[in-house]
Parts: C-alpha cells; sequence; structure tokens
C-alpha cells in the first residue's frame, strides 16, 4: 500500500507540475511584466556570450544600465517575429550580413538615425536606412603552409580553382555563411556560371570533405593533410593565444588575396535595434557605446577584428600579419546573392 | 517462427484466465466491461482529448508553416542533394537501431537472466551511457582518434609511418563513425526497456519454457524476446527517432542527413516553410517505422497473468561463458562512457584552457530543475493519455495518442519554433485583449519563460515516456482492470491500485530517460529560455559550437555527473521492483 501511495503522490506532482510550473517563473524570469524598466537593455544575441560579453560589462560599468542576454545560434529572429509587439528585445547582435539581412528581411529591426553612431561608422559600413549596423570587419584569407606553398605562389580566390591544388585544399562546410558569404562575392564579380565552373573546379581541388571549423582547417594544414586552406583571419590570433593550437599557427603564412584583381572578400559582424524594443532609449546608448572608441579597441584588440570606427586603429598585432584593400562589392549585393550562392553550393554538391 | 512460437505461448498464458483467449485486439475490453457503468470514463477521455491536442499544437503549427514556404525549394533539392540526404539518413538509422538492438536486448537479456562475475554493477553501468551528450562524445573520439590524436600517434611510432598517405585508418568523421557514436549513447534506451520488461515478466513463464524442454537460448529466442518485443521496439525506435533529429553529432562528422537539410534550407536560404516541409519527411519517415512494427506485430498481445513476482535466480555461468558475459557487457560501458568520461576529466583538469566558473552550482541547479519537472510532467502526461486510451477510446483520441509521440523525431530548434509561435500568439492575443477591455497589459505571459521550455521538452520527449508506460500497460491483462472495475472501483482507483504499481519499473525507466535527455537538450533550450538563463548544456554549447571541447571540459563533466545521480537512482529502482513482494 505504502507503494501504491508513493507513486500516486508521485503522479499527482507530475500533472501538478504544469501548474507550478507557471507559478514559478514569474519569479525565475521576470517576465510576464512588462519588459521596460529603467537601467536595463536587453539583447539578442547570435554571437558566443564569451566573444561580447567583455564589451558589454564595460558597457554597464560606464552606464549603470544592466545589460540581460539570450545568446542562440539559430531561431533567434523566428522568436522575434513570433514575439511581435511585445517582444522584450532591444538589440540584436550578430556575425555575417546574411544574417542581418534576415533580421531586416524579416521585419524584426527597427530604422536608427542617430549622428554618434553615423559618426563613428563610415557609410559603407551601415545600411544606408539605418537597419542594421556593421560594428567590427573580418577578411576571409587563405592559409598557406609554410614548408609546402612558396610566397606568392597563391594570390588570388580564383586560383584556388587551379589544377595545381589538386588534392591539397581544405575548407569547413560551404554551408557555413562565411563561405556562402564569399561564392556569392564571386557571383557578384564573375558571374553564376563562371562563380559555378570555379566552385566546381575547388571542389575537385579538395583534401578531403569539407568539415569542421576554421581553424580545424589550418590544424589540417600542420597535420600533412593539406598546404592551403580558407578561413577568417582573427582565428590566427586566437589561435597563437592557444597553446594547443599555437603551433597550428605557427605552421602557416596568410595571404590577402585578391577577387577579380581587386580586393579582399570580408564580412561584418553587426546590430540592429529591435522594432519593438521595450527600451529605445538604453538600446541606443548600446549602440552608441558598442561604436564608440572604447568598445571598438577591444573588439579589435581582444578578438583580432577590424574596428569599423575609422579613429580606431587595428590592434598592431592584427596589423603585423598583413594588410588589405577590401572588396568594393557591396555588403548588401552580397547579402542578396546569399540564396543562390547556397543553391550553387548544392548543385556543386560542394559538401558531398 | 519464433513469432509463432510467441503467440503460442502467450495464449497458452491468457488460458489461465477464462473467457480472454485469444482476445481480438480492441474489442477485449468493450465485451467485457460493457456490464460495468461507463463512469469516470468520459473525464479521462476529455482530459486525454485536451492534453494531446495541446502537445500536438507544436506539430500543427510546423504543418501549417510548410504550407507557406517562400519558394518551392523541392525542385531544386530533389535534383542536387536530396538523394544524398535521404541515403543517408536511412543508412544512420538502420545502422543506430541494428546496434542498439544487439548491444541493448542482448546485454539487458544477460544482465537480468544470468548470473556471471560483476552483474550487480553492470546491471546499473550498463545505464552510463545515457549521461553523455551524443556531440560530446563524438569530439571525444575525434580528438582520440584523428591523425594527430594518441592512438594513430602510437601506430606511426609503432610502424614507423609518418604521413596521413603512408597507412589507412578509419576516418572517425564519417557516417560509420557516425553509426558508432550515437549507438553507443543511445543503446541504453533498448537496454532500459528491455531489463523493465525483462524483470517485470512473470518468471513463471520462463520456467515453464525451460521445464518444458526449451534451452537457454531457445526459451529467450522464443518466450522471453517475443514476450518483450513491444518494449524493444520502443527502444530502438527511440534510438532511430533520436538520430533522426539528432544535429551535434552529424553536424560534426560532416555526415549530410535530413537534419542538416532542415538547417541548410532555414538558415542558408532563408526558408523556414520549406524547412518545414522537410521536417514532414522526416515525420513521414516516422510514421512509416511505427506503422510498419504495428504492422508486423499484428495482434500479439501479452500481458501479466500475475503480479506476483520473485527474483529471478537467474542461470549461472561458469568459465569461458561467465568471462564472455562480463566482456559483452563491460564494452559497451568502457567505450560509451568510461573513456569519454576519462578524456573529459583530463580535459578539465590539465588542459590549460579549461574554463572553471563559480557559476556551474547554478547552472547545474537550472538543468536539474528543469530535468525533474520535465520527468514528471512528460510520465504524468504519458499515463493519462495511455490510459484513457485503454478506457474505451474512441478512434479520434486513438489517433491522436498515437502521433503525439511525433515531436520526438524533429529537430529540437524545429519543436522550438512550433512552440514559440503558438505561446507567443496566446501571449499577444491576451495581452491585446486586455488593453482593449481593462487597459492592463500582460506583454509576454508564458514566451521566455520557464513554462515554455518545459512545454517543449515535453513536445519533444512525451515519445520516450508514452513508450515506456504503454509497454507497461501492454502487460497489465485486462482481465485484472476487469475484476477492479467490476469490484467498483473507479477508473481513476484502478489506475492507481491495479496498474501503477504493476508498471511502477516502466514508469521509473520513463521518467529517467526524459530526465537525462533533457539534461543533455540543446537547440530548443537555446532558442526558448530567459534572459540570462544559462544551463550546463547551453554552457558548454557556447564552447563546443566552436570545437573547443577542452576549455568546457569541466562543465561537460558536470552535466555527465549531475546526470548520473538519476541514473543510478533509477537503475537500482527498477531491479528493486522485480523484488516486488506479493501482496495479500
Amino acid at each position: 500500500m505504502i507503494q501504491n501511495r508513493t507513486v500516486g503522490s508521485l503522479l499527482c506532482a507530475a500533472l501538478l507540475g504544469t501548474g507550478i510550473v507557471g507559478g514559478a517563473t514569474d519569479v525565475m524570469s521576470g517576465s510576464g511584466q512588462a519588459f521596460a524598466a529603467d537601467g536595463e537593455v536587453n539583447v539578442y544575441s547570435l554571437r558566443q556570450p564569451f566573444l561580447i560579453q567583455p564589451m558589454l560589462e564595460a558597457f554597464t560599468e560606464e552606464t549603470g544600465i544592466k545589460v540581460n542576454v539570450v545568446f542562440a545560434k539559430d531561431g533567434v529572429i523566428e522568436r522575434l517575429k513570433a514575439e511581435g509587439l511585445n517582444s522584450p528585445a532591444d538589440v540584436i547582435l550578430t556575425v555575417d550580413i546574411g544574417r542581418l539581412n534576415d533580421a531586416v528581411e524579416a521585419g524584426v529591426v527597427a530604422t536608427v538615425e542617430d549622428e554618434t553612431i553615423n559618426t563613428n561608422l563610415p557609410a559603407s559600413f551601415r545600411d544606408p536606412e539605418g537597419r542594421w549596423f556593421g560594428l567590427t570587419t573580418r577578411a576571409r584569407i587563405i592559409y598557406a603552409s609554410k614548408d609546402r606553398v612558396r610566397p606568392g605562389e597563391i594570390t588570388s580566390y580564383e586560383q584556388l580553382a587551379d589544377p595545381k591544388w589538386k588534392g591539397r585544399i581544405c575548407t569547413r562546410s560551404g554551408k557555413h555563411p562565411y563561405n556562402v558569404a564569399l561564392f556569392a562575392a564571386m557571383i557578384g564579380h564573375h558571374g553564376e556560371a563562371k562563380a559555378e565552373q570555379w566552385l566546381a573546379n575547388v571542389k575537385q581541388n579538395l583534401a578531403r570533405k569539407p568539415q569542421g571549423n576554421d581553424r580545424a582547417q589550418v590544424k589540417a594544414i600542420k597535420e600533412g593533410e593539406c598546404d592551403i586552406a580558407v578561413g577568417n583571419n582573427y582565428y590566427y590570433g586566437k589561435m597563437l593565444d592557444n597553446e594547443e593550437q599555437k603551433p597550428w599557427a605557427d605552421s602557416v603564412s596568410l595571404v590577402f588575396p585578391t577577387i577579380a584583381d581587386g580586393g579582399t572578400h570580408v564580412n561584418v559582424s553587426g546590430m540592429a535595434m529591435a522594432r519593438n524594443a521595450p527600451n529605445p532609449e538604453n538600446a541606443l546608448q548600446l549602440m552608441r557605446y558598442l561604436t564608440g572608441e572604447t568598445a571598438q579597441e577591444m573588439y579589435a584588440e581582444l578578438n583580432y577584428e577590424y574596428p569599423s570606427n575609422p579613429v580606431v586603429p587595428w590592434s598592431e598585432k592584427v596589423k603585423s600579419w598583413g594588410t588589405f584593400t577590401p572588396d568594393d562589392l557591396s555588403l548588401a549585393a552580397i547579402a542578396e546573392l546569399r540564396d543562390e550562392a547556397t543553391k550553387m553550393a548544392d548543385r556543386v554538391d560542394y559538401d558531398g | 517462427m519464433g513469432l509463432q512460437t510467441g503467440a503460442l505461448v502467450a495464449d497458452g498464458r491468457g488460458g489461465t484466465l477464462p473467457g480472454s483467449v485469444p482476445p481480438p485486439p480492441g474489442l477485449d475490453h468493450r465485451k467485457h466491461i460493457k456490464a460495468v457503468s461507463g463512469d469516470g470514463r468520459r473525464f479521462w477521455h476529455v482530459l486525454a482529448l485536451v492534453v494531446v491536442s495541446l502537445v500536438l499544437l507544436p506539430v500543427a503549427t510546423i504543418i501549417w508553416r510548410a504550407l507557406f514556404p517562400t519558394e518551392n525549394i523541392w525542385p531544386h533539392l530533389a535534383s542536387t542533394v536530396l538523394p544524398g540526404y535521404v541515403s543517408n539518413t536511412v543508412i544512420l538509422m538502420v545502422g543506430v537501431g541494428l546496434g542498439t538492438f544487439v548491444i541493448g536486448t542482448g546485454t539487458a537479456w544477460l544482465v537480468a537472466m544470468c548470473r556471471f562475475p560483476g552483474r550487480g554493477v553492470l546491471a546499473w553501468a550498463l545505464m552510463l551511457p545515457l549521461a553523455m551528450p551524443g556531440y560530446v562524445i563524438a569530439y571525444v573520439y575525434t580528438d582520440l582518434l584523428e591523425f594527430s590524436g594518441p592512438v594513430q600517434g602510437l601506430l606511426r611510432d609503432l610502424t614507423g609511418f609518418e604521413t596521413k598517405r603512408d597507412y589507412w585508418f578509419p576516418e572517425i568523421r564519417s557516417l560509420g563513425g557516425a553509426i558508432a557514436m550515437l549507438t553507443l549513447v543511445l543503446y541504453p534506451y533498448v537496454y532500459a526497456l528491455a531489463r523493465a520488461t525483462f524483470l517485470e515478466q512473470s518468471v513463471c513463464v520462463i520456467e515453464v519454457s525451460r521445464t518444458l524442454g526449451r534451452g537457454t537460448w531457445s526459451a529467450f529466442r522464443n518466450v522471453a524476446l517475443p514476450l518483450a518485443r513491444p518494449a524493444i521496439v520502443v527502444g530502438v525506435t527511440l534510438a532511430m527517432m533520436e538520430c533522426l533529429n539528432d544535429f551535434g553529432t552529424i553536424d560534426f562528422f560532416a555526415v549530410r542527413t535530413l537534419t542538416a537539410g532542415i538547417f541548410d534550407v532555414w538558415y542558408g536560404m532563408g526558408n523556414p516553410g520549406g524547412a518545414a516541409q522537410i521536417a514532414l519527411v522526416m515525420l513521414g519517415f516516422v510514421v512509416l517505422l511505427i506503422w510498419a512494427e504495428r504492422r508486423s506485430r499484428q495482434r500479439q498481445r501479452f500481458h501479466h497473468t500475475s503480479s506476483k513476482m520473485r527474483p529471478i535466480d537467474g542461470i549461472p555461468l561458469h568459465g569461458l561463458k561467465a568471462g564472455a558475459a562480463t566482456c559483452l557487457c563491460v564494452l559497451p560501458v568502457i567505450l560509451g562512457f568510461v573513456i569519454p568520461a576519462a578524456v573529459l576529466t583530463d580535459y578539465a583538469f590539465t588542459s590549460p584552457v579549461a574554463v572553471w566558473s563559480t557559476d556551474f552550482l547554478g547552472f547545474a541547479m537550472n538543468s536539474l530543475m528543469l530535468a525533474t519537472i520535465a520527468a514528471l510532467v512528460a510520465v504524468g502526461i504519458a499515463t493519462l493519455l495511455a490510459y484513457a486510451a485503454r478506457q474505451r477510446a474512441g478512434t479520434l483520441l486513438l489517433a491522436l495518442v498515437r502521433l503525439s509521440g511525433l515531436g520526438y523525431a524533429i529537430p529540437g530548434a524545429v519543436v522550438a519554433i512550433g512552440v514559440l509561435i503558438p505561446f507567443a500568439a496566446f501571449d499577444n492575443t491576451l495581452d491585446a485583449l486586455l488593453r482593449e477591455t481593462l487597459g492592463v497589459s500582460t506583454g509576454l505571459l508564458l514566451s521566455g519563460t520557464i513554462t515554455a521550455l518545459i512545454f517543449a521538452y515535453t513536445v519533444r520527449f512525451l515519445a520516450i515516456s508514452l513508450g515506456a508506460v504503454e509497454a507497461g500497460f501492454a502487460r497489465v491483462t485486462p482481465g485484472m482492470e476487469h475484476a477492479a472495475r467490476t469490484l467498483g472501483h473507479s477508473p481513476g482507483a484502478t489506475l492507481r491500485r491495479v496498474h501503477l504499481p504493476m508498471i511502477r519499473g516502466s514508469l521509473l525507466t520513463g521518467g529517467l530517460l526524459v530526465f537525462v535527455d533533457t539534461m543533455k537538450e540543446l537547440p530548443a533550450t537555446l532558442v526558448l529560455r530567459p534572459f540570462n538563463f544559462d544551463t550546463l548544456a547551453t554552457f558548454v554549447y557556447q564552447y563546443a559550437s566552436d570545437e573547443a571541447l577542452e576549455a568546457c571540459a569541466p562543465a561537460a563533466l558536470a552535466i555527465v555527473i549531475t546526470g548520473l545521480i538519476p541514473v543510478l537512482l533509477l537503475a537500482r529502482s527498477i531491479g528493486d521492483a522485480r523484488v516486488t513482494k506479493p501482496r495479500p
């Protein structure tokens, strides 16, 4: 009988569970209230918390405004869309122009016309209508083996398709936003047919099925699995900082390739104000702060990214890796070609 | 042949209860309970209908979304990557299905029915890999087995080979690797359910079959296995559904399955409607799977004829046989738990980049709280649905209950969106209504709260608890139920006094599986959680997503350790359920 009762009460508890949760959440998450609160700002972030935490902490210290964060890579924009008018989000932080564009197209961002921000950021790093802002730039570069690739042996993205590299190239998945943006830039410069031929040839040159992240490609060079790899430039700094990964970085040299004899392909990390921001004033303060000198310097020094604010110099370390001219194709054009680029990767079965 | 014999045995057992041989499916209840008034039954039906409709809401939302794609993606997919996605998915599911069946059932039988050295420890140790998230084990084995890892390093030292081109070594980041990894962490589903069933099987059946001249192996194959089939099938189906929705492992191994396709179409091409359509194709797979199994089982029903249980003495194994049994049971534990746990521990304490934080305690509390509530809710709802379905439920309710587990086959991120949309719609409607009528704003009442999270977990994991509970119910003979009702018990009292005590092991198993799965759940948690709310899994993810597992090894270890407590507690309880004393 005792056992009967135990199970019975267990079940009761289970059935009541939902009710209890309903009551408890108000305490636990502070929701159910209006989200507008003095001295708080709510951030939906597609970037990993540890990358942006230092800037957010510095912001709180300076302004006394508390920053609440939800981090998720996928689904944040869907969440904003569903929450609609009552969404608690004030500011959206993300990497990749494609994601910024998604937010704009989903209609979840507000238009921001702010003098401070517009002074801090050159026009090329923001949407003309003020719907998104590029905080930092990163270059998609070629990592080349110091031992097996002569300096100057490869200088452009187009050369990745050269048969001489057969079985010598490593990249991450062709569906990753960073690669998709690069493929889109190729379409933008050369047209779809030529770009597709190029990508098909690059695939022929791959040493292995695309896998792992950008750093894993550099590691593969170190291990002799391939000779050149495509990756974002700041990973070089991150690898140098990491005891285990430093040997990987030491085995490669950096090439800032050209696209169509122009500049190097770049992408941005950026921000936007949420359309129904309950704390628009605080949101604006945070956005100004992130474009300001202190935060931009932190981006440069801690994350090895190129600050968008021209007043802020590149980190010395980053400068020592080499300089480059960015590709002149606009970010908006790249964002627009993203669909085509993804399908192109499917057609040549890049990941297969 | 085996099935035939199984059916005969079942009939033979049923014969001990006059009038219940052979019960035509679905009709037996009605015939017998007709005399008893339908009091209380309607209550169960209505309640179940409400609950099951809620649970199906996210699936309905996804179906609805699939009707409105931004562009028709099928011609493109069908002419490019779709065939590859489908064949990879099928191979993965079949591979993991076979692997988990063999390991899970084999070890469960040995542990439940035989005596050999280490059996007591192995009985619970075999559950341990359950606490290991799939993406963690994938990462660990990649570190060990890749070119720069210690295994190949040793090989090179021994053989004098130098570069990759000098020798062949299996590539861990492959479809085969994914099958191996997922099998190692998913076989405990089959093991737990099979063991609970073997233990709940009336020992008399086995003894009778032995007395009638069956050998050990024959008794297993022809009697115990068919009797345990519903539970084993549930376990294997769960494992297959789990690998259908897995993203972490297959993404890391660069295996392109339908789930990968969903993410491509959704994020790569900004077409959530098209992604929802692929999700529906995956649901089609599952429905087919379930249908095929049910069809092949046809009219077989196996029930307990008695709640009298006594511990099985077990067949003593000696010498080589005993050694082999021990080895067979130790192997999955070592591969699925000991090695990865050891590597994690090593990272946590020796890696210079390992992140230790005092926040872990808070994260662990969050994980524990969510997992406990989700387990209770999922088992509660499963019991309600399964029991209501037994109470002469109508076609609609039966069909809905069948479908209610579908959420398990859908990737967590997609389920999350299915939860998000109706919840936010409800919140916004209520808010608008109250603003208009009372001038008060309620804002988002449910969205972005733990309620939304628990709801998502329930939708995701109901299949697990429902599978366990139904397998338990299936073995309670209707005769007992009829007797209780005839003696004047209401359906509720019958459930409490007859069913629940008999299926306690199954309830606990279901709860345990949901608990551990919730501990490891990631994509839905990420999207739906409140501000500044981290669990151990979300903390691990922010590093693991960057393939920096050394950094989050301490937190990953914390997931494993926190997951161990319930695994051990409940593995024990499943064992105890067997030793229930006969009641007067």
